[in-house]
């Protein structure tokens, strides 16, 4: 009568899942996939060495919006509270995507870039690593 | 009628009044009627071996709790009638109190839920008396904390929604969803996660501090509630002891379900307990112990010999414990940064601590506050003073598991974010932590479909596009009441005029109502 999910592992992006041991077939949609944001996507962006920003930024954007139009119409408003921010040429940064290091193409669209839903971006300014020597 | 032995003793009157409730089944499977014991894995042979410590009977339960509750409701009273909230150390310390009804009594009523539901599913008669009366208890909490709190409710802001902001606010979803995963859970996994890890390993450090630091800043409403529910808390640590050595001593295949339990629920409480370290070190105006320090007693001490003490039983300290240990220097800073920086989003207010605050903490953190956070605090009342009091306008990533903003450093570097990121099912999640990326690899089912305040925003189902109506009309937070800096704010000019220091403001109706109500009574 009682039909067992688990445990079963299998191998994903190698690391081993495992699956949830419960009473019935215990299957859910992933509440954040891209359709349900409206012809939108989100990204993740964190200005390494820049704690005045307590976790990385959750940005809404357009996937066709061109990766100079993120930094300059999004990015650079949300951090222009911190001082280094005027001095801060993010075009010309380094940036990692979802852990690897990538070159962004600032006139191609984001999605041409391969930032795709939930991607997340870290970019790293030399000569600009916050405050009171804290990464802040 | 003649009878002999007209009175029990303590030991028949338990005897009949639990284990004799129970029958063994005719015209019924026994897995039947309790359906829900065995699809976790946990092996019971003797269910007769539960031992309750406290042998207490619903008759004796009912006669020593309302005669309690008499006793609370007199202080209740006269706390009112006498104006207690005007003899707190500070208005700041309110402050404390708005975030323990939004995040704390809520769960004793999410535990009252629970420990209903396991106290059907057990098919040994101890253990369901137990969670029963444990059930009961919870339900008294939360309707005591919160008559205990709804004096001041009449005269600071931000208290008057706990129930709708507990279901809704953004950081309400840590502790929202801390007890909807346990209570999501199998009977024996949610009393692993609740009784012992919750209430035995780590409840000291969410009530010794709240209940002192009431009574070191004059709440004696609160501080009352405390004592009354100590008793209480005491039968529950030890349900939470018992349950977890009568598993172990069940069965050996029981070791590693529950070790895999403890890890969970030890990252699990750890986490939700962030925002107990920043209330500890930052929002009471008189200061009991610093955070650093509850760790080391409560958890490194205590905890250390109870796993010394399960060690026999195959149990290991939980996993990431060094994690916790080390994060002690550094928890309570990061969490009121974060806090002071988004309190444009809650229903209480965030300050820069005065000069002797910081001084303290530089003497309770000597490696850490100087060197990390005091200039950090230094440059945001700067800002402040020069008209920028910062705040910051972009939501932020939210852990996957643990719905806190992935605001932590690693363990070793306060100056690296922690973060960790994997994809699943062509989906990518993102965590805080090693810890919680190991939550959600052990079962990614319960938290793909995780409601993350953040991205329910931007999906359009929070009543409005921009922060300013989500805040005002789906948190039902009140804009320039609730929210934003202390300094300044409503609850700060009416303190100020309550201690004479500084004249009524015009058009400030509510200071009006509230000062004038001694007079009127």
């Amino acid at each position: 009568m009682l039909k067992r999910a688990g445990p079963v592992t299998h191998k994903n992006n190698k690391v081993m899942i495992m699956s949830v041991n419960a009473l019935y077939d215990y299957k859910f949609e992933p509440r954040d996939k891209v359709e349900n944001f409206n012809g939108m996507q989100l990204v993740y962006v964190q200005w390494a060495g820049h704690l005045m920003f307590c976790a990385p930024l959750a940005l809404l954007v357009k996937p066709d919006m061109s990766f100079r139009a993120l930094i300059d119409d999004v990015l650079k408003p949300a951090v222009a509270a911190h001082p280094q921010s005027v001095k801060a040429d993010f075009l010309e940064a380094q940036w990692e995507l979802n852990g690897e290091s990538f070159t962004p193409n600032a006139d191609a669209s984001l999605v041409d870039n391969g930032i795709d839903h939930k991607s997340m971006l870290v970019v790293t300014t030399p000569g600009l690593d916050g405050m009171f020597n804290t990464g802040y | 009628m003649a009878v002999k032995n007209k009175k029990l003793n303590l030991k028949d009157k338990y005897q009949y009044l639990t284990r004799d409730m129970a029958w063994e089944p005719t015209y019924q499977k026994k897995e039947d009627i309790y359906p829900d014991e065995s699809f976790e894995g946990i092996k019971i042979v003797d269910w007769s071996q539960w031992e309750d410590p406290f042998r207490l009977t619903m008759d004796a339960y009912w006669k020593y709790q309302a005669e309690k509750e008499k006793k609370l409701y007199a202080i209740f009273d006269a706390f009112a009638q006498n104006n207690g909230h005007q003899n707190i150390t500070d208005a700041r310390y309110v402050n404390a109190l708005k975030l323990f009804l939004t995040a704390v009594s809520p769960l004793e009523h999410a535990a009252f839920q629970g420990y209903s539901k396991v106290g059907r599913q057990f098919s040994g008669a101890g253990a369901r008396v137990a969670c029963q009366m444990q059930a009961i208890d919870e339900l008294r909490h939360s309707q005591t904390q919160q008559h205990a709190m709804s004096h001041y409710n009449k005269h600071f802001n931000g208290l008057h929604d706990a129930a709708h902001m507990y279901d809704r606010v953004w950081f309400l979803s840590v502790p929202k969803s801390f007890f909807d995963d346990a209570r999501t859970a199998g009977p024996f996994e949610f009393l692993t996660a609740i009784s012992f890890s919750f209430e035995y390993v780590l409840t000291n450090l969410l009530f010794v501090p709240f209940m002192s630091g009431a009574a070191y800043n004059n709440d004696m409403a609160t501080v009352t509630f405390g004592f009354s529910a100590q008793s209480d808390e005491a039968r529950h640590m030890t349900l939470g002891l018992e349950v977890i050595k009568f598993i172990l001593e069940q069965h050996e295949d029981n070791v590693p379900i529950v070790q895999r339990w403890i890890d969970k629920w030890f990252w699990r409480g750890f986490r939700l307990l962030s925002l107990v370290s920043m209330m500890m070190d930052y929002m009471l105006p008189k200061k009991v112990m610093s955070w650093a320090e509850a760790w080391e007693v409560y958890y490194e001490q205590n905890g250390g010999a109870l796993f010394k003490d399960l060690e026999r039983y195959g149990i290991r300290p939980p996993k990431y414990e060094d994690v916790a240990n080390e994060a002690k220097h550094h928890l309570s800073h990061q969490l009121w940064t974060t806090f002071y920086q988004y309190c444009q989003a809650t229903n209480f207010h965030t300050w820069i601590p005065t000069e002797e605050e910081m001084d303290w903490m530089s003497e309770k953190y000597p490696d850490t506050f100087d060197k990390y956070y005091r200039p950090r605090y230094e440059f945001l009342a700067k800002e402040h003073a020069e008209g920028r009091r910062y705040y910051n306008n972009t939501l932020p990533q939210l852990c996957q598991v643990c719905q806190v903003p992935t605001l932590f450093t690693e363990k070793g570097d306060a100056t690296k974010l922690s973060h960790r990121q994997i994809e699943h099912e062509g989906e990518r999640y993102h965590f805080c932590s090693e810890g919680c990326c190991d939550i959600f690899k052990d079962e990614p089912e319960k938290y793909v479909q995780a409601w993350l305040p953040v991205h329910q925003i931007y999906q359009g189902n929070c009543e409005g596009g921009d922060l300013e109506t989500v805040v005002q009309n789906y948190y039902h937070i009140n804009i320039g009441e609730d929210n934003f800096e202390y300094v300044g704010s409503p609850d700060h000019k009416r303190w100020q005029f309550i201690k004479g220091m500084a004249p009524q403001q015009k058009g400030d109706d509510q200071a009006e109502k509230t000062v004038q109500k001694p007079n009127a009574a």
